[in-house]
Protein backbone atom coordinates (compact mmCIF):
# COMPACT_ATOMS: atom_id res chain seq x y z
CA UNK A 1 0.00 0.00 0.00
CA UNK A 2 1.26 3.50 -0.48
CA UNK A 3 1.25 6.20 1.63
CA UNK A 4 -1.54 8.00 0.27
CA UNK A 5 -4.03 4.63 0.09
CA UNK A 6 -2.97 4.42 4.21
CA UNK A 7 -4.28 7.58 4.73
CA UNK A 8 -7.97 6.72 2.79
CA UNK A 9 -8.26 4.83 6.15
CA UNK A 10 -11.00 6.54 7.33
CA UNK A 11 -11.84 7.12 11.17
CA UNK A 12 -14.78 5.51 12.40
CA UNK A 13 -16.78 7.34 14.96
CA UNK A 14 -16.97 4.57 17.36
CA UNK A 15 -13.43 3.66 17.35
CA UNK A 16 -10.48 5.64 20.05
CA UNK A 17 -7.64 4.66 18.80
CA UNK A 18 -6.57 2.95 15.53
CA UNK A 19 -3.54 1.50 14.31
CA UNK A 20 -3.01 1.07 11.15
CA UNK A 21 0.63 -0.62 9.64
CA UNK A 22 2.36 0.75 12.53
CA UNK A 23 6.01 0.55 12.08
CA UNK A 24 9.05 2.24 14.55
CA UNK A 25 12.67 1.72 14.45
CA UNK A 26 14.86 2.41 17.09
CA UNK A 27 18.22 2.89 14.71
CA UNK A 28 18.21 -0.34 12.75
CA UNK A 29 16.27 -2.16 15.49
CA UNK A 30 12.95 -2.87 13.99
CA UNK A 31 11.11 -2.88 17.06
CA UNK A 32 7.19 -2.44 15.32
CA UNK A 33 7.10 -4.56 12.05
CA UNK A 34 3.38 -2.95 11.14
CA UNK A 35 1.00 -3.15 14.25
CA UNK A 36 -2.97 -3.38 13.53
CA UNK A 37 -4.74 -2.51 16.43
CA UNK A 38 -8.23 -0.83 17.15
CA UNK A 39 -9.33 0.03 20.72
CA UNK A 40 -13.36 1.54 20.21
CA UNK A 41 -14.81 4.25 22.18
CA UNK A 42 -15.58 3.05 26.12
CA UNK A 43 -13.18 -0.20 25.67
CA UNK A 44 -10.96 -1.89 27.60
CA UNK A 45 -8.06 -3.36 25.72
CA UNK A 46 -5.52 -5.62 27.05
CA UNK A 47 -1.89 -6.49 25.94
CA UNK A 48 0.15 -9.19 26.96
CA UNK A 49 3.34 -10.51 25.04
CA UNK A 50 7.12 -11.42 25.98
CA UNK A 51 9.25 -9.12 27.18
CA UNK A 52 10.87 -7.20 24.26
CA UNK A 53 8.26 -7.20 21.91
CA UNK A 54 7.26 -3.74 21.53
CA UNK A 55 4.35 -3.50 23.60
CA UNK A 56 5.87 -0.42 25.60
CA UNK A 57 6.73 1.10 22.24
CA UNK A 58 3.63 0.84 20.95
CA UNK A 59 1.81 2.90 23.64
CA UNK A 60 4.18 5.40 24.13
CA UNK A 61 3.44 5.67 19.98
CA UNK A 62 0.33 6.16 20.75
CA UNK A 63 0.37 9.62 22.68
CA UNK A 64 3.86 10.31 20.56
CA UNK A 65 6.49 9.91 23.06
CA UNK A 66 7.08 8.10 20.28
CA UNK A 67 7.48 8.91 16.80
CA UNK A 68 6.14 6.31 14.24
CA UNK A 69 8.46 5.86 10.83
CA UNK A 70 5.21 4.68 8.71
CA UNK A 71 2.06 3.67 8.76
CA UNK A 72 -0.96 5.45 10.52
CA UNK A 73 -2.41 6.08 14.01
CA UNK A 74 -5.29 7.50 14.86
CA UNK A 75 -6.69 8.62 18.39
CA UNK A 76 -10.35 9.87 18.77
CA UNK A 77 -10.15 10.60 14.66
CA UNK A 78 -7.14 12.78 14.35
CA UNK A 79 -3.68 11.41 13.49
CA UNK A 80 -1.30 11.52 15.97
CA UNK A 81 1.80 14.00 15.90
CA UNK A 82 1.06 14.51 11.78
CA UNK A 83 -1.34 17.00 10.06
CA UNK A 84 -2.97 16.23 6.76
CA UNK A 85 -2.70 18.99 4.41
CA UNK A 86 -4.00 18.39 1.15
CA UNK A 87 -2.24 15.35 0.70
CA UNK A 88 0.69 15.31 2.00
CA UNK A 89 1.48 14.78 5.67
CA UNK A 90 2.81 17.72 7.94
CA UNK A 91 4.70 17.21 11.15
CA UNK A 92 2.82 19.00 14.14
CA UNK A 93 4.94 21.11 16.22
CA UNK A 94 5.52 20.29 19.62
CA UNK A 95 2.48 22.89 21.12
CA UNK A 96 0.19 21.10 18.96
CA UNK A 97 1.80 17.89 19.86
CA UNK A 98 1.31 18.73 23.63
CA UNK A 99 -2.22 19.77 22.68
CA UNK A 100 -3.21 16.34 22.08
CA UNK A 101 -1.13 14.58 24.80
CA UNK A 102 -3.77 16.61 26.75
CA UNK A 103 -6.76 14.46 26.37
CA UNK A 104 -4.46 11.31 26.79
CA UNK A 105 -3.75 10.04 30.07
CA UNK A 106 -0.54 7.94 30.94
CA UNK A 107 0.03 5.74 33.68
CA UNK A 108 3.72 3.99 33.95
CA UNK A 109 5.09 1.19 35.34
CA UNK A 110 7.38 2.72 38.01
CA UNK A 111 5.01 5.62 38.80
CA UNK A 112 7.04 8.80 37.79
CA UNK A 113 5.44 11.23 40.22
CA UNK A 114 6.75 14.27 41.23
CA UNK A 115 8.84 13.32 44.22
CA UNK A 116 8.76 17.47 45.10
CA UNK A 117 5.55 17.85 45.22
CA UNK A 118 2.46 16.75 47.41
CA UNK A 119 -0.22 13.99 46.59
CA UNK A 120 -2.57 16.51 46.01
CA UNK A 121 0.33 18.66 44.23
CA UNK A 122 1.36 16.25 41.83
CA UNK A 123 -2.27 16.21 40.97
CA UNK A 124 -2.98 19.58 40.69
CA UNK A 125 -0.41 19.81 38.24
CA UNK A 126 -1.82 19.00 35.36
CA UNK A 127 -4.45 21.85 35.30
CA UNK A 128 -2.27 24.37 37.10
CA UNK A 129 0.82 24.05 34.64
CA UNK A 130 -0.62 22.77 31.32
CA UNK A 131 -4.58 24.89 31.79
CA UNK A 132 -3.00 27.20 33.75
CA UNK A 133 -5.92 27.34 36.11
CA UNK A 134 -5.61 28.77 39.47
CA UNK A 135 -4.63 26.27 42.39
CA UNK A 136 -7.55 26.86 44.57
CA UNK A 137 -10.07 26.21 41.90
CA UNK A 138 -8.61 22.80 41.38
CA UNK A 139 -7.97 22.12 44.89
CA UNK A 140 -11.63 20.44 45.33
CA UNK A 141 -11.52 18.37 42.53
CA UNK A 142 -7.99 16.81 43.38
CA UNK A 143 -9.30 16.18 46.74
CA UNK A 144 -12.13 13.84 44.73
CA UNK A 145 -9.97 12.41 42.44
CA UNK A 146 -7.68 11.19 45.55
CA UNK A 147 -10.88 9.80 47.47
CA UNK A 148 -12.08 8.55 44.33
CA UNK A 149 -8.87 6.02 44.45
CA UNK A 150 -9.22 5.51 48.09
CA UNK A 151 -6.14 8.41 49.47
CA UNK A 152 -8.14 11.32 50.27
CA UNK A 153 -6.80 11.62 53.52
CA UNK A 154 -2.98 11.32 52.08
CA UNK A 155 -3.40 14.51 50.39
CA UNK A 156 -0.57 16.13 51.87
CA UNK A 157 2.16 13.27 52.20
CA UNK A 158 4.97 13.70 49.52
CA UNK A 159 5.34 10.13 47.43
CA UNK A 160 8.32 9.09 49.08
CA UNK A 161 5.87 9.04 51.87
CA UNK A 162 3.57 6.93 50.60
CA UNK A 163 3.81 3.05 49.60
CA UNK A 164 4.18 1.55 45.78
CA UNK A 165 0.64 0.77 45.47
CA UNK A 166 -0.31 4.39 46.82
CA UNK A 167 1.84 6.19 44.31
CA UNK A 168 0.47 4.77 41.42
CA UNK A 169 -2.97 5.42 42.45
CA UNK A 170 -2.07 8.86 42.98
CA UNK A 171 -0.64 8.53 39.45
CA UNK A 172 -3.84 7.67 38.29
CA UNK A 173 -5.42 10.66 39.87
CA UNK A 174 -2.96 12.84 38.32
CA UNK A 175 -3.87 11.43 34.33
CA UNK A 176 -7.34 11.61 35.33
CA UNK A 177 -7.11 14.80 36.53
CA UNK A 178 -6.52 16.08 32.88
CA UNK A 179 -9.97 14.57 32.45
CA UNK A 180 -8.61 12.66 29.16
CA UNK A 181 -10.55 10.68 26.74
CA UNK A 182 -8.03 7.92 26.69
CA UNK A 183 -5.88 5.98 29.84
CA UNK A 184 -3.18 4.19 28.92
CA UNK A 185 -0.91 2.05 31.39
CA UNK A 186 1.85 0.56 30.53
CA UNK A 187 2.49 -2.28 33.44
CA UNK A 188 0.93 -0.25 35.88
CA UNK A 189 1.46 -3.08 38.82
CA UNK A 190 4.31 -4.86 37.90
CA UNK A 191 6.74 -2.86 39.98
CA UNK A 192 4.20 -3.41 42.98
CA UNK A 193 4.66 -6.30 46.04
CA UNK A 194 1.76 -8.49 45.45
CA UNK A 195 -0.37 -7.81 48.23
CA UNK A 196 -0.97 -3.78 46.93
CA UNK A 197 -1.85 -5.44 43.35
CA UNK A 198 -5.29 -5.40 44.22
CA UNK A 199 -5.78 -2.08 45.19
CA UNK A 200 -4.58 -0.66 42.12
CA UNK A 201 -6.36 -3.49 39.96
CA UNK A 202 -9.44 -2.25 41.80
CA UNK A 203 -9.47 1.33 40.84
CA UNK A 204 -8.93 0.46 37.21
CA UNK A 205 -11.49 -1.90 37.48
CA UNK A 206 -13.95 0.95 38.75
CA UNK A 207 -12.64 3.03 35.94
CA UNK A 208 -13.29 0.90 33.22
CA UNK A 209 -16.89 0.38 34.54
CA UNK A 210 -17.21 4.09 34.68
CA UNK A 211 -16.92 4.09 30.71
CA UNK A 212 -12.89 5.13 30.59
CA UNK A 213 -11.03 3.78 27.04
CA UNK A 214 -8.00 2.21 28.52
CA UNK A 215 -5.52 0.44 26.94
CA UNK A 216 -3.83 -1.76 29.46
CA UNK A 217 -0.55 -4.01 28.82
CA UNK A 218 -0.12 -6.05 31.77
CA UNK A 219 1.25 -9.32 32.89
CA UNK A 220 -2.38 -9.76 35.47
CA UNK A 221 -4.34 -12.40 32.86
CA UNK A 222 -7.01 -12.58 35.32
CA UNK A 223 -7.67 -8.69 35.25
CA UNK A 224 -7.44 -9.24 31.21
CA UNK A 225 -9.70 -11.59 31.15
CA UNK A 226 -12.17 -10.05 33.67
CA UNK A 227 -12.14 -6.44 32.90
CA UNK A 228 -10.93 -6.65 29.39
CA UNK A 229 -13.11 -5.95 26.45
CA UNK A 230 -10.49 -7.31 23.86
CA UNK A 231 -7.18 -9.02 24.38
CA UNK A 232 -3.96 -8.04 22.01
CA UNK A 233 -0.61 -9.94 21.43
CA UNK A 234 2.01 -8.39 20.78
CA UNK A 235 5.04 -10.44 19.86
CA UNK A 236 8.26 -9.29 17.93
CA UNK A 237 6.81 -6.03 16.89
CA UNK A 238 2.95 -7.57 15.31
CA UNK A 239 0.01 -8.42 16.88
CA UNK A 240 0.53 -11.87 16.64
CA UNK A 241 -2.88 -12.64 18.17
CA UNK A 242 -6.31 -10.64 18.69
CA UNK A 243 -9.72 -11.40 20.12
CA UNK A 244 -11.85 -11.76 23.34
CA UNK A 245 -10.24 -12.27 26.09
CA UNK A 246 -12.10 -15.41 27.65
CA UNK A 247 -11.95 -16.89 23.83
CA UNK A 248 -8.65 -16.13 23.27
CA UNK A 249 -7.02 -17.33 26.97
CA UNK A 250 -9.48 -20.57 26.72
CA UNK A 251 -8.47 -21.12 22.93
CA UNK A 252 -5.26 -19.41 21.23
CA UNK A 253 -5.40 -19.40 17.53
CA UNK A 254 -1.43 -18.90 17.15
CA UNK A 255 1.27 -21.33 18.83
CA UNK A 256 3.09 -18.40 19.89
CA UNK A 257 0.13 -17.28 22.09
CA UNK A 258 0.03 -21.06 23.42
CA UNK A 259 3.90 -21.02 24.68
CA UNK A 260 3.62 -17.79 26.16
CA UNK A 261 0.81 -18.80 28.02
CA UNK A 262 2.27 -21.72 29.13
CA UNK A 263 4.82 -19.76 30.85
CA UNK A 264 2.87 -17.29 32.26
CA UNK A 265 -0.53 -19.20 33.57
CA UNK B 1 18.71 7.11 80.06
CA UNK B 2 19.22 7.71 83.24
CA UNK B 3 22.32 8.00 85.08
CA UNK B 4 21.27 6.65 88.37
CA UNK B 5 21.98 3.33 87.36
CA UNK B 6 25.55 1.85 87.28
CA UNK B 7 27.33 1.83 83.59
CA UNK B 8 27.35 -2.18 82.51
CA UNK B 9 25.30 -3.68 85.32
CA UNK B 10 23.18 -6.20 82.79
CA UNK B 11 19.92 -7.27 84.34
CA UNK B 12 16.80 -8.65 82.06
CA UNK B 13 17.39 -9.24 78.66
CA UNK B 14 14.11 -7.24 77.86
CA UNK B 15 16.18 -3.97 79.75
CA UNK B 16 17.79 -1.25 77.61
CA UNK B 17 21.41 -1.99 77.26
CA UNK B 18 23.44 -0.25 79.29
CA UNK B 19 27.05 -1.63 77.98
CA UNK B 20 30.45 -0.20 79.07
CA UNK B 21 31.46 2.48 75.50
CA UNK B 22 34.80 1.51 74.10
CA UNK B 23 37.81 3.43 75.39
CA UNK B 24 39.64 5.87 73.31
CA UNK B 25 42.72 6.43 74.81
CA UNK B 26 44.56 8.06 71.37
CA UNK B 27 41.85 10.40 70.98
CA UNK B 28 42.37 11.99 74.44
CA UNK B 29 46.19 12.03 73.36
CA UNK B 30 44.88 13.57 70.18
CA UNK B 31 42.59 16.32 72.29
CA UNK B 32 45.24 17.03 74.78
CA UNK B 33 48.05 18.31 71.52
CA UNK B 34 45.24 20.29 70.35
CA UNK B 35 44.93 21.84 73.19
CA UNK B 36 48.56 22.87 74.17
CA UNK B 37 48.90 24.22 70.52
CA UNK B 38 45.28 26.26 70.98
CA UNK B 39 46.85 28.07 74.17
CA UNK B 40 49.87 28.78 72.89
CA UNK B 41 48.20 30.33 69.50
CA UNK B 42 46.02 32.46 72.01
CA UNK B 43 48.54 33.37 74.35
CA UNK B 44 50.32 34.82 71.28
CA UNK B 45 47.57 36.64 69.91
CA UNK B 46 46.67 38.62 73.17
CA UNK B 47 50.11 38.91 74.25
CA UNK B 48 52.08 39.80 70.82
CA UNK B 49 51.55 43.46 69.60
CA UNK B 50 51.98 42.76 66.58
CA UNK B 51 48.89 41.61 65.66
CA UNK B 52 47.52 45.12 66.54
CA UNK B 53 44.34 44.57 67.78
CA UNK B 54 43.57 47.95 69.10
CA UNK B 55 44.60 49.51 65.73
CA UNK B 56 41.65 46.48 64.19
CA UNK B 57 39.31 47.50 66.48
CA UNK B 58 39.85 51.21 65.91
CA UNK B 59 39.18 50.76 62.02
CA UNK B 60 36.62 47.77 61.54
CA UNK B 61 33.83 50.01 61.57
CA UNK B 62 35.41 52.87 59.78
CA UNK B 63 33.40 54.51 57.12
CA UNK B 64 35.39 53.43 54.18
CA UNK B 65 35.79 49.99 55.87
CA UNK B 66 32.24 49.66 55.96
CA UNK B 67 31.52 50.74 52.76
CA UNK B 68 33.94 48.38 51.37
CA UNK B 69 32.00 45.54 52.99
CA UNK B 70 28.60 46.96 50.81
CA UNK B 71 30.64 47.24 47.84
CA UNK B 72 32.10 43.45 48.13
CA UNK B 73 28.20 42.04 49.79
CA UNK B 74 26.63 44.02 46.45
CA UNK B 75 29.27 42.10 43.84
CA UNK B 76 29.20 39.01 45.53
CA UNK B 77 25.34 38.90 45.16
CA UNK B 78 24.78 40.46 42.00
CA UNK B 79 27.46 38.59 40.03
CA UNK B 80 26.50 35.24 41.40
CA UNK B 81 22.53 36.31 40.05
CA UNK B 82 24.19 37.25 36.69
CA UNK B 83 26.36 34.38 37.18
CA UNK B 84 22.88 31.49 38.17
CA UNK B 85 20.57 33.26 35.31
CA UNK B 86 23.19 32.64 32.76
CA UNK B 87 24.36 29.12 33.69
CA UNK B 88 20.99 28.25 33.53
CA UNK B 89 20.51 29.60 30.07
CA UNK B 90 23.97 28.06 29.03
CA UNK B 91 23.41 24.48 30.62
CA UNK B 92 20.08 24.46 28.80
CA UNK B 93 21.32 25.72 25.30
CA UNK B 94 24.38 23.14 25.49
CA UNK B 95 21.59 20.14 26.53
CA UNK B 96 19.64 21.48 23.23
CA UNK B 97 19.43 19.19 20.50
CA UNK B 98 20.28 21.70 18.00
CA UNK B 99 24.34 21.86 17.80
CA UNK B 100 24.37 25.81 16.92
CA UNK B 101 22.77 25.95 20.28
CA UNK B 102 25.05 23.15 21.96
CA UNK B 103 28.01 24.42 20.49
CA UNK B 104 28.11 28.14 21.07
CA UNK B 105 27.33 27.15 24.66
CA UNK B 106 30.46 24.78 25.00
CA UNK B 107 32.36 27.87 23.38
CA UNK B 108 31.54 30.32 25.92
CA UNK B 109 32.80 27.97 28.52
CA UNK B 110 35.57 27.16 26.81
CA UNK B 111 36.56 30.49 27.04
CA UNK B 112 35.42 31.82 30.39
CA UNK B 113 36.45 28.77 32.25
CA UNK B 114 39.71 28.08 30.62
CA UNK B 115 41.37 31.85 30.88
CA UNK B 116 42.04 32.91 35.04
CA UNK B 117 39.57 35.46 36.44
CA UNK B 118 42.06 38.00 37.19
CA UNK B 119 42.98 38.05 33.29
CA UNK B 120 39.41 38.33 32.53
CA UNK B 121 38.57 41.30 35.02
CA UNK B 122 42.03 43.24 33.49
CA UNK B 123 40.49 42.31 30.44
CA UNK B 124 37.03 44.22 31.04
CA UNK B 125 39.38 46.90 32.75
CA UNK B 126 41.24 47.50 29.30
CA UNK B 127 37.59 47.35 27.04
CA UNK B 128 36.64 50.64 28.55
CA UNK B 129 40.03 52.16 28.65
CA UNK B 130 39.97 50.77 24.75
CA UNK B 131 36.53 51.92 23.92
CA UNK B 132 36.76 55.27 25.84
CA UNK B 133 33.44 56.24 23.20
CA UNK B 134 30.74 54.60 21.90
CA UNK B 135 29.04 55.88 19.02
CA UNK B 136 25.76 54.87 16.82
CA UNK B 137 25.28 55.92 13.84
CA UNK B 138 25.81 54.68 10.79
CA UNK B 139 29.24 52.90 9.91
CA UNK B 140 32.03 54.54 8.76
CA UNK B 141 28.80 57.65 7.92
CA UNK B 142 28.12 60.72 10.47
CA UNK B 143 28.19 59.76 14.25
CA UNK B 144 24.41 60.33 15.37
CA UNK B 145 24.83 59.34 19.08
CA UNK B 146 28.33 58.56 21.45
CA UNK B 147 28.32 57.78 24.79
CA UNK B 148 31.77 58.28 27.22
CA UNK B 149 32.15 54.70 28.31
CA UNK B 150 33.65 55.74 31.85
CA UNK B 151 29.60 56.89 32.59
CA UNK B 152 28.27 54.12 30.61
CA UNK B 153 30.26 51.12 31.74
CA UNK B 154 31.58 52.22 35.05
CA UNK B 155 33.98 49.89 36.99
CA UNK B 156 31.51 48.38 38.80
CA UNK B 157 29.74 47.19 35.85
CA UNK B 158 32.80 46.12 34.35
CA UNK B 159 33.76 44.16 37.90
CA UNK B 160 30.33 42.53 37.15
CA UNK B 161 30.53 41.70 34.00
CA UNK B 162 33.76 40.09 34.93
CA UNK B 163 33.00 37.87 37.56
CA UNK B 164 29.23 36.81 36.31
CA UNK B 165 30.52 35.38 33.26
CA UNK B 166 33.05 33.85 34.38
CA UNK B 167 30.53 32.51 37.56
CA UNK B 168 28.11 31.70 34.50
CA UNK B 169 30.58 29.07 32.93
CA UNK B 170 31.37 27.04 36.18
CA UNK B 171 27.52 27.75 37.35
CA UNK B 172 26.31 26.13 33.69
CA UNK B 173 28.22 22.70 34.24
CA UNK B 174 27.01 22.90 37.75
CA UNK B 175 23.37 23.27 36.54
CA UNK B 176 23.85 20.99 33.90
CA UNK B 177 24.93 17.80 36.13
CA UNK B 178 21.94 18.91 38.28
CA UNK B 179 19.48 18.66 35.19
CA UNK B 180 21.34 15.15 34.35
CA UNK B 181 20.70 14.17 37.57
CA UNK B 182 16.89 13.89 37.19
CA UNK B 183 15.39 10.67 36.62
CA UNK B 184 13.95 10.20 32.66
CA UNK B 185 10.95 9.46 33.91
CA UNK B 186 9.91 12.82 35.53
CA UNK B 187 10.28 14.51 32.10
CA UNK B 188 8.37 11.41 30.61
CA UNK B 189 5.24 12.02 33.01
CA UNK B 190 5.02 15.90 32.28
CA UNK B 191 5.40 15.62 28.65
CA UNK B 192 2.74 13.10 28.96
CA UNK B 193 0.64 15.17 30.84
CA UNK B 194 0.47 18.05 27.94
CA UNK B 195 3.45 19.94 29.30
CA UNK B 196 5.79 21.94 26.75
CA UNK B 197 9.90 21.68 26.99
CA UNK B 198 9.80 24.78 28.64
CA UNK B 199 6.83 23.54 31.27
CA UNK B 200 8.81 20.45 32.08
CA UNK B 201 11.91 22.41 32.91
CA UNK B 202 10.32 24.77 34.54
CA UNK B 203 8.27 23.11 37.30
CA UNK B 204 9.42 19.44 37.21
CA UNK B 205 12.99 19.27 36.29
CA UNK B 206 14.80 22.37 37.55
CA UNK B 207 13.35 22.29 41.12
CA UNK B 208 14.50 18.77 41.25
CA UNK B 209 17.69 19.30 40.04
CA UNK B 210 18.37 21.92 42.46
CA UNK B 211 19.20 19.73 45.18
CA UNK B 212 21.90 18.81 43.01
CA UNK B 213 22.71 22.36 42.29
CA UNK B 214 22.56 24.52 45.50
CA UNK B 215 25.45 22.38 47.69
CA UNK B 216 27.95 23.58 45.14
CA UNK B 217 26.25 27.00 44.72
CA UNK B 218 26.68 27.50 48.22
CA UNK B 219 30.40 26.85 47.52
CA UNK B 220 30.25 29.16 44.60
CA UNK B 221 29.33 32.19 46.57
CA UNK B 222 31.72 31.83 49.16
CA UNK B 223 33.90 31.27 46.88
CA UNK B 224 32.76 34.39 45.12
CA UNK B 225 32.79 36.69 48.24
CA UNK B 226 36.61 36.12 48.35
CA UNK B 227 36.96 36.50 44.40
CA UNK B 228 35.92 39.43 44.76
CA UNK B 229 39.24 40.96 46.24
CA UNK B 230 40.52 40.71 42.77
CA UNK B 231 38.49 43.50 41.30
CA UNK B 232 41.81 45.31 41.86
CA UNK B 233 42.68 44.51 37.94
CA UNK B 234 39.93 46.94 36.43
CA UNK B 235 40.71 48.33 38.70
CA UNK B 236 37.82 48.84 40.93
CA UNK B 237 38.88 50.18 44.40
CA UNK B 238 35.78 50.83 46.55
CA UNK B 239 36.09 47.15 47.42
CA UNK B 240 36.54 45.66 50.90
CA UNK B 241 40.62 44.06 51.06
CA UNK B 242 41.68 47.61 48.52
CA UNK B 243 40.24 49.41 51.20
CA UNK B 244 41.64 47.82 54.07
CA UNK B 245 45.43 47.86 52.55
CA UNK B 246 45.05 51.49 51.76
CA UNK B 247 44.23 52.26 55.02
CA UNK B 248 47.16 49.68 56.07
CA UNK B 249 49.75 51.48 53.95
CA UNK B 250 48.77 54.62 55.10
CA UNK B 251 49.53 54.21 58.87
CA UNK B 252 52.67 51.46 57.91
CA UNK B 253 50.49 48.77 59.10
CA UNK B 254 49.06 46.53 56.47
CA UNK B 255 49.34 43.33 58.35
CA UNK B 256 46.55 44.32 61.32
CA UNK B 257 44.70 45.46 58.40
CA UNK B 258 44.84 42.35 56.06
CA UNK B 259 43.77 40.82 59.23
CA UNK B 260 40.85 42.97 59.77
CA UNK B 261 39.65 41.80 56.59
CA UNK B 262 39.89 38.38 56.66
CA UNK B 263 37.67 39.12 59.92
CA UNK B 264 35.38 40.90 57.70
CA UNK B 265 35.32 37.33 55.34
CA UNK B 266 34.99 35.51 57.32
CA UNK B 267 32.27 36.95 59.17
CA UNK B 268 30.02 36.96 56.38
CA UNK B 269 31.60 33.88 54.69
CA UNK B 270 29.64 32.52 57.77
CA UNK B 271 26.47 33.86 57.67
CA UNK B 272 26.43 32.38 54.31
CA UNK B 273 27.20 28.99 55.64
CA UNK B 274 23.92 29.59 57.47
CA UNK B 275 21.60 30.70 55.04
CA UNK B 276 23.47 27.18 52.96
CA UNK B 277 21.73 24.86 55.51
CA UNK B 278 18.74 26.18 55.32
CA UNK B 279 18.51 26.60 51.55
CA UNK B 280 19.23 23.00 50.91
CA UNK B 281 17.02 21.86 53.92
CA UNK B 282 14.23 23.80 51.94
CA UNK B 283 15.31 21.66 48.28
CA UNK B 284 15.48 18.29 50.25
CA UNK B 285 11.61 18.58 50.38
CA UNK B 286 10.45 15.07 49.33
CA UNK B 287 13.74 13.51 48.72
CA UNK B 288 13.95 12.40 52.46
CA UNK B 289 11.04 11.24 54.54
CA UNK B 290 11.29 13.38 57.10
CA UNK B 291 13.90 16.23 57.56
CA UNK B 292 16.24 16.59 60.65
CA UNK B 293 15.51 19.18 63.08
CA UNK B 294 17.33 22.11 62.54
CA UNK B 295 20.26 22.93 65.33
CA UNK B 296 17.27 25.69 66.43
CA UNK B 297 15.12 23.25 66.67
CA UNK B 298 17.30 20.79 68.44
CA UNK B 299 18.01 23.42 70.83
CA UNK B 300 14.64 24.28 71.31
CA UNK B 301 13.32 20.55 72.30
CA UNK B 302 16.20 20.63 74.44
CA UNK B 303 15.34 23.33 76.61
CA UNK B 304 11.80 22.57 76.56
CA UNK B 305 12.04 19.17 77.81
CA UNK B 306 14.08 20.62 80.55
CA UNK B 307 17.24 18.63 78.94
CA UNK B 308 15.64 15.25 79.24
CA UNK B 309 16.55 12.72 76.59
CA UNK B 310 14.13 10.73 74.94
N1 LIG C 1 14.51 4.44 23.34
C1 LIG C 1 14.93 3.27 22.81
N2 LIG C 1 16.09 3.23 22.12
C2 LIG C 1 16.52 2.07 21.58
N3 LIG C 1 15.88 0.90 21.68
C3 LIG C 1 14.73 0.87 22.36
C4 LIG C 1 14.20 2.05 22.97
N4 LIG C 1 13.04 1.73 23.58
C5 LIG C 1 12.86 0.41 23.37
N5 LIG C 1 13.86 -0.11 22.64
C6 LIG C 1 13.97 -1.51 22.20
O1 LIG C 1 12.75 -1.87 21.64
C7 LIG C 1 12.43 -3.22 21.94
C8 LIG C 1 11.03 -3.29 22.48
O2 LIG C 1 10.99 -2.64 23.73
P1 LIG C 1 9.65 -2.42 24.55
O3 LIG C 1 10.02 -1.67 25.77
O4 LIG C 1 8.63 -1.85 23.68
O5 LIG C 1 9.26 -3.91 24.93
P2 LIG C 1 8.11 -4.43 25.88
O6 LIG C 1 7.26 -5.33 25.08
O7 LIG C 1 7.44 -3.29 26.55
O8 LIG C 1 8.92 -5.28 26.93
P3 LIG C 1 8.73 -5.39 28.53
O9 LIG C 1 7.67 -6.41 28.78
O10 LIG C 1 10.08 -5.90 28.99
O11 LIG C 1 8.40 -4.04 29.06
C9 LIG C 1 13.50 -3.72 22.90
O12 LIG C 1 14.37 -4.53 22.17
C10 LIG C 1 14.19 -2.48 23.35
O13 LIG C 1 15.54 -2.73 23.54
MG1 LIG D 1 7.49 -2.46 28.57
Amino acid sequence: MSRKDDLLVKPKPDVMVEAVEVHKSFGRNEVLKGINFEVKTGEVACIIGPSGGGKSTFLRCINHLEKIDAGQLSVAGELIGYKLKGEKLHEMKDKEVAAQRRSIGMVFQRFNLFPHMTAAENVMAGPVVVQRRNKNEVRDRAQELLTKVGLGDRGNAYPMQLSGGQQQRVAIARALAMDPELMLFDEPTSALDPELVGDVLDVMRQLAQSGMTMVVVTHEIGFAREVGDTLGFIADGVVADFGPPKELLANPNSERLKAFLAKVL
Amino acid sequence: MSTDQTEGTHKKPTEPIQAVPVRHPGRWIGVGVIAIFAAMFVNSLLTNPNWGWPLIGEWIFSPPILKGVGVTLLLTFLAMLLGLALGVLIAIMRLSPNPVMSGSAWVFVWVFRGTPVYVQLFLWGSIIALYQRISLGIPFGPEMISFDTKTLIPAFVAALLGLGLNEAAYMSEIVRAGILSVDEGQEEAATALGMSRLQTLRHIVLPQAMRVIVPPTGNETISMLKTTSLVIAIPLTTELFFQAQVIGNRLFQPFPMAIMASIWYLALTSVLMVGQYYIERYYAKGAMRELPPTPIQKLKARLGRGGDDE
